[in-house]
């Protein structure tokens, strides 16, 4: 969709999401997201400095026909966010960084996203990086930080971050799940935040329930989003799913990210959660990057998804 | 009529001595019978009974990965991709549960008597 008129309203930005079409910028006003055209604002510099980018589900160590080239597809992934007008502060990885957790995936991984010239690369596990059970290898290269917990937050430009890992106390017939010490955590973590500090949440598997029987939700997310209801502003980023999709509610804003690797299926559509075939062509326009920029202090921040083609 | 009926059993015996063979080089039922399939997301079949000291095989069938992890921490197979296979040694009587653990929905039980 080119949004040409900057929309004024919440309906409007969610009628552009919606849309999800390519190159679309959204940006945060006071809680609410305003889409504003990718090319508008790449040429306007008014529209305010890139913030972060998201990526999810790379997949490094995918090799069949979905998409036999994930390095391909990564690298051309990293050469948009490196050639935005203006450079991002962060980019945010938001896990399935690798196909099976083997160290030369992670290795082969690491690598390319060192070709990422921005700031700082963060990163959450996905349950493909920790198929060990103690995700040895990506604690090793992408999380020195958390002690092995996978759980983390850093304030970054006037934003509170917060990263959770709901891939690693999964329980057998069910969702993605946090666990009470990172709930506790996360409590502990959000007390000294004043309310109008907005926060941006990550997390690998979606953090609300998009569809049970694929498991593409996370159990306790409820007990996790208590302590974050009084904010005027909650981003909450995600992957898993290789496609967008996205809610709104009160002040919470939910949205997952498509994978640079491969599509996967609409929910319930086919036996399960796999790699979606599409002809070459199609590939590209459902692989890409989310974008989210800030114009100025505690002001519009922009969520941006940018296909590949 | 005599040779003919000959014949006809000798032919008959060559067949099943064939059809021996052939069932016997092939990765045999008897394997077949402890191995579970990962297929379109689940474990087939679900649960499944041994005698100890049986070797039960798991064989990822899907083009997405599947693991194979034991509820009590007896097991964990890492990745497989597709056509992997895991195996356990399953010595003492009991019930054992396992889960893949990248698609937790997907469960399955090993009954050993």
């Amino acid at each position: 969709m080119a949004e040409t008129r900057p929309p004024h309203s919440r309906r409007d930005a969610l009628k552009c999401m919606a849309a999800g079409s390519l190159g679309t910028l959204f940006t945060l006003s006071g809680g609410v997201l305003t889409p504003v055209d990718l090319a508008a604002a790449a040429t306007n510099k008014g529209m305010g400095r890139p913030f972060f980018v998201q990526i999810s589900d790379t997949h490094i160590g995918f090799s069949k026909e979905a998409n036999p080239d994930v390095a391909g597809t990564l690298t051309a992934t990293i050469g948009l966010i490196n050639a935005l007008p203006e450079k991002p502060a962060l980019v945010i990885h938001t896990g399935d960084i690798t196909h099976l957790s083997k160290p030369q995936e992670f290795d082969a991984a690491a690598q390319l996203l060192g070709g990422l010239k921005v700031g700082d690369l963060h990163t959450v596990p996905g349950e493909h990086d920790v198929t060990d059970g103690a995700g040895t290898e990506y604690f090793a290269r992408f999380d020195k930080t958390s002690n092995n917990k996978g759980y983390y937050s850093f304030d970054q430009g006037g934003v509170h971050f917060v990263a959770l890992n709901n891939v690693m106390s999964f329980k057998a017939g069910g969702l993605g799940t946090l666990g009470g010490d990172q709930i506790a955590w996360l409590e502990r973590d959000l007390r000294a935040r004043t309310s109008s500090t907005p926060v941006v949440v990550f997390a690998h598997m979606p953090l609300w329930t998009i569809y049970e029987p694929w498991g593409w939700g996370t159990g306790d997310a409820d007990q996790a989003f208590a302590p974050l209801k009084r904010f005027g502003s909650v981003t909450v980023l995600n992957g898993h799913i290789h496609q967008i999709v996205q809610k709104v509610e009160g002040n919470m804003t939910f949205h997952t990210a498509r994978s640079t690797a491969y599509p996967q299926p609409t929910a319930g559509v086919g036996p399960g959660p796999g790699p979606l075939k599409v002809p070459a062509d199609q590939l590209p326009k459902m692989l890409g990057l989310t974008s989210v920029t800030i114009a100025g202090a505690a002001r519009p921040t922009k969520l941006t998804d940018t296909p590949l083609a | 009529m005599l040779n003919k009926s000959r014949g006809a059993i000798a032919a008959a015996s060559l067949v099943a001595a064939l059809l021996t063979l052939a069932t016997t080089a092939a990765p045999g039922p008897a394997d077949d019978r402890h191995t579970i399939v990962m297929k379109d997301f689940h474990f087939a079949p679900m649960s499944l009974t041994v005698k100890a000291g049986t070797t039960v095989s798991w064989k990822n069938q899907d083009d997405e990965p599947h693991t194979v992890v034991s509820d009590a921490g007896l097991f964990r197979s890492g990745a497989l991709d597709e056509n992997d296979a895991f195996t356990y040694k399953f010595d003492k009587p009991g019930t054992y549960g396992f889960v893949c653990s990248i698609h937790p929905r997907m469960t399955g039980t090993i009954v050993v008597q």
